[in-house]
């Protein structure tokens, strides 16, 4: 049944040289793992991107109990953990996914960088994976404020008071991130706002380049 | 090889079966507590009925329906308590007292008594002209299809008292 809807659409439109296109290139003998065991450490870019999806989803999935709300933050986020099915499954996996995110990516990174992968023609990538990689430490630092809990609160205290280290416009860096003189609640809808919309939209962007410049100039050689 | 492709299953296909289903396996596993965290509120049993509250003295009341609005505690999740006014319209049938929830039972905008001068002596609905007798039947060739709900009545101490609401149990022998 599913072969058939599958030719019924595929002869209107023609699908199959698309995902050809995306699912079918051949796979060097040094970058799998059956052949030299330690190829395993070209999983680490896939694997960031695995957890990435499932950052994604269980995000999706939390704002729909979530405020983000200085009176009703933390009692949505206790509620949603502890009162709704699974609460303490889908929060969990955003929690333990975001560091797990960065430790991926940060093997990631020593991966490309030891093979010297990130050499001519390969620069732009590099450049592009180093954005992805701020891009993600932004998502890390907005979304740890969003509980609206004490260590929330002081962890985006002092965040912001790093950034405030910046000589010249370290003042207006603070505001900008506050979105006021205090910590308060328009920090929350802002970081919100960031956390959701504005970097998830600037990591959709990095990583369709990162990908499409891997799948043209194809992975480094082997060492 | 031909005769291994006769027997039906051929290593591709195979592999492709397996690599499938360990995939499927996968995302389900990721998918399943999210999908059961998103419906939950669909799965949860209606809440417990909350108390009955003081409305009116019963001295206020007469035999013509009249509007009386109260607040009454509603539990809103994280939100806690939150005081929520509500309407009934309340009138004595003899000894009986009898509360009718305004919210038109069509598509749910407010009713009035006596709201249109055609039809005296009715409950009328404005948004599409739906009309109720004084028990609360729905007037049939109008858009609702049941009468107006019922509160939970008690009266002590003088004072008439609303709990939940129910449905119509007057209009049907009317």
């Amino acid at each position: 049944m599913i072969r058939k809807m599958y030719d019924w659409v595929d002869e209107r439109l023609n699908v199959t040289p698309m995902w050809r296109d995306i699912a079918d290139h051949e796979v060097p003998e040094h970058v799998n793992p059956a052949h030299h065991f330690s190829a395993f450490v070209y999983c680490f870019g896939g694997l960031t991107f695995f957890i990435t999806v499932i950052q994604i989803l269980s995000g999706m999935f939390l704002t729909m109990y979530y405020v983000p709300d200085i009176i009703n933050a933390y009692e949505s986020v206790k509620y949603l953990q502890n009162e709704v099915a699974f609460g303490v499954i889908v929060r969990g996996m955003h929690h333990w996914g975001a560091s797990l995110v960065i430790v991926m990516m940060f093997l990631h990174t020593l991966r490309v960088f030891f093979q010297g992968a990130y050499k001519r023609p390969r620069e732009l990538n590099w450049v592009v994976g180093m954005l992805i990689f701020f891009v993600m430490l932004g998502l890390g630092f907005t979304g740890y404020l969003l509980p609206w809990d004490n260590k929330a609160y002081f962890a985006t205290k002092v965040g912001i008071q790093i950034a405030e280290q910046v000589p010249f416009i370290g003042g207006f860096i603070k505001t900008l991130l506050q979105g006021g003189p205090i910590v308060g609640a328009e920090t929350l809808a802002r970081f919100f706002a960031i956390h959701v919309f504005f970097l998830p939209g600037a990591l959709f962007a990095l990583l369709g380049a990162h990908f499409i410049m891997i799948r043209r100039q194809g992975i480094s050689g082997p060492l | 090889m031909s005769e291994r492709n006769n027997k039906g299953v051929s290593r591709r296909q195979f592999l492709n079966y397996c690599l499938t289903g360990v995939g499927g396996f996968l995302a389900a596993g990721m998918l399943a507590p999210m999908v059961k965290f998103a419906i939950d509120p669909a799965l949860q049993k209606a809440g417990a009925a909350g108390g009955k509250v003081p409305v009116a003295s019963l001295s206020e009341i007469t035999e013509e329906p009249k509007s009386i609005s109260f607040k009454k505690k509603i539990v809103d999740v994280w939100t806690g308590e939150q005081e929520t006014p509500l309407t009934a319209w309340i009138y004595k049938q003899g000894d009986q007292v009898i509360a009718l929830s305004p919210i038109c039972k069509h598509l749910g905008c407010t009713v009035n008594w006596n709201g249109d001068e055609k039809h005296k002596e009715q409950f009328f609905c404005p948004c599409h002209l739906g009309r109720y007798e004084k028990n609360g039947k729905n007037v049939p060739g109008t858009p609702p299809m049941k009468p107006l709900d019922q509160y939970e009545v008690e009266v002590k101490d003088g004072k008439i008292l609303l709990g939940e609401v129910k449905a119509n149990k007057i209009a049907e022998g009317a």
